[in-house]
């Protein structure tokens, strides 16, 4: 190091007084490497967020199909007023809750069998399967459901071969319900597992020593300390559900808020209402999030 | 310590879970050898043909090339920006700290149709990105930048201020120390954070539909031709490919994670974690 020092001494010079200089002033120091992270997020991400909030104020003049910058609240009126966005916003909801209860019941047995009762082997090779399908490509996935779901298809057959009849699941609710629950499941199990491996034996041991019995340490130790996983785990499976519009398009039939969004910037080119739709999606996640903060789930994320 | 018929309900949900993340996978791979058009049970095998024709099909290798350059731009930029921004909370205090993680973390808590939106208005207004692959570099990146940086903030946590403060005392100045501690001591934090920046890139769809313009992606293929039951075998052809090649990041998510701190996760027969190691300096 020191033969490269001498030897490259003037631009070192430069470097080494440069180098001092920021040692000696810390703000300059942060100034500079904060400046473009920041720049970018607030110019490209909240300055969009921030337009897109404007746009929900604005209307679109039916005539000439322009923006009308004149600041109101119409929009807000409009889905107010009619029935059409309340009933969507419902079912949304619905789909986001039903979603999240099956993709809890189905993640916290694994999670639980991974983290507490599985060897370290077995543990690993479980954990690994949870998170490949999450590499998996979105729309792949989908597109799994699309074909065991169609008609005459793999579930289909499967359905009445147990006794269901000529029954066919393709283009209904059921089918967007299975899809949601299949693509967000990783994301239900994973922070569950986590919260349930940091549960401290020496907890259980002490629980046991006060004359616990099984059912009882699991239903007074180990669940309470899984909530905070369990929260987080439904963080993402309903905020997710609440904002995906492409699954409810090619596995089902009903519109969802997002669609309503999506079909309202496409063919309508109503882009002030869409905004203000979108709108109804934050305030529910933020709602959501604020409930989910006081039961310590941000630290389990 | 649980009763047998718990053990076996735990181990029979597991089974079951398994079965139903794993069984559709296995179907995109059985139905890419289909040789009938639906996808009625049972599939008609086997038949190669939809490879040849998927292979023909002169909008994918475009779509393709368009991933492929969106990912690498979309990931150097959230590097670069990711890194950046962990040092800065990481080394200093100051005004709004705490709020840079939440913001950060917002392109991709928020609904992907209000990101994608907000994207679509702004670069509406602003001349000097247009729709297309500048566009959708630059809304991939800003949903990619927390990846990174909950990488990079990860391990600089974990790893000790002395190996810095040594090498300062050494001699070294700031730009050597970069170079040659702090940087060695993340690489694979990097590493990680640019595989999932990267995989985030390549399977994005609704900012991707909102930003694009004309030009495609492998997604926006996929998403075109799905909408297509015509085009359904090709579609089932490509997305068995595309599954396969996702083992890749994988296997090296996996051997970087063996380097890391999961491989060491391991338990003493006690059952108690192993006391996790320090962050191995460089050399």
């Amino acid at each position: 190091m020191a033969v490269t020092a001498s030897t490259s001494a003037p631009p070192k010079g430069l470097r080494a007084r440069l180098s001092a200089s920021l040692f000696r002033h810390p703000k300059g120091r942060l100034g500079l490497i904060l400046s473009a992270p920041l720049a970018w997020m607030v110019l490209v991400y909240l300055v969009s967020l921030a337009l897109l909030l404007a746009t929900s104020f604005w209307t679109l003049d039916p005539l000439t199909s322009t923006i009308d910058k004149t600041w109101g609240l119409q929009n807000y009126q409009t889905i107010i007023d009619g029935s059409t966005y309340w009933r969507i916003t419902l079912r949304t909801l619905t789909m986001a809750i039903q979603v999240t209860a099956a993709d809890l019941i189905l993640a916290f047995p694994i999670a639980y069998y991974a983290a507490r009762m599985a060897k370290p082997r077995i543990r690993g090779i479980v954990t690994l399967l949870v998170v490949i399908p999450l590499w998996a490509n979105y729309l792949i996935r989908v597109f799994a459901w699309k074909t065991l779901l169609s008609g005459g298809g793999p579930v289909d057959a499967l359905l009445s071969a147990i006794g269901f009849g000529n029954v066919s699941l393709a283009g209904t609710r059921w089918a967007v319900w299975i899809t949601f629950t299949y693509l967000w499941l990783p994301f239900a199990i994973l922070p569950i597992y986590a919260a349930l491996e940091r549960v401290p034996p020496s907890f259980v041991e002490a629980s046991s020593d006060l004359g616990a019995h099984t059912g009882m340490t699991f239903r007074k130790v180990i669940f309470p300390l899984a909530i905070p996983g369990i929260v987080a785990g439904s963080i993402f499976t309903f905020s997710l559900t609440l904002g995906d519009y492409l699954t409810p398009t090619l596995v089902g039939k009903d519109l969802f808020l997002g669609n309503a969004i999506s079909s309202l910037t496409g063919t309508a080119n109503n882009k002030p209402l869409a905004a203000a739709i979108a709108v109804i999606p934050i305030v529910i996640v933020i709602i959501y999030l604020s409930l989910a903060k006081r039961t310590g789930a941000f630290e389990a994320l | 310590m649980e009763g047998s018929a718990a053990r076996w309900f735990f181990r029979l949900m597991t089974l079951f879970v398994l079965a139903f993340l794993y069984i559709p996978l296995a179907i995109v791979v059985l139905y890419a050898f289909n040789k009938t058009r639906t996808a009625s049970w049972p599939p008609d095998l086997w038949t190669t043909e939809w490879f040849s024709q998927a292979w023909q099909d002169p909008s994918l290798k475009p779509a393709l090339f368009n991933s492929i350059k969106a990912g690498i731009a979309a990931t150097t930029l959230a590097l670069i920006l990711g890194t950046l921004a962990s040092f800065a909370v990481h080394r200093f205090s100051f005004f709004g700290r705490n709020t840079i993680s939440f913001a950060l973390v917002l392109p991709i808590a928020l609904p992907g149709i209000v990101t994608a939106l907000a994207l679509n208005s702004m670069v509406e207004a602003v001349p000097f990105i247009s729709f297309g692959l500048p566009a959708i570099i630059v809304g991939h990146a800003t949903f990619c930048v927390v990846v990174v940086y909950n990488n990079v903030i990860a391990r600089l946590r974990r790893t000790s201020d002395s190996f810095i403060e040594a090498s300062m005392d050494l001699g070294a100045d700031g730009v050597q120390t970069f170079r040659y501690v702090t940087l060695p001591s993340m690489r694979t934090a990097l590493l990680a954070g640019a595989l999932l920046a990267f995989g985030l890139s390549f399977d994005e769809i609704v900012v991707t539909i909102y930003l694009s313009g004309t030009e495609s992606t492998l997604p926006l293929w996929i998403f075109n031709n799905l909408q297509r039951p015509t085009n359904r075998p090709i579609v089932n052809v490509v997305a068995m490919v595309v599954l396969l090649l996702s083992l890749i990041p994988v296997y090296i998510a996996q051997r970087l994670a063996g380097e890391g701190p999961i491989g060491r996760k391991e338990r003493s027969p006690e059952g108690m974690p192993v006391a996790p190691l320090e962050e191995a300096g460089p050399g």
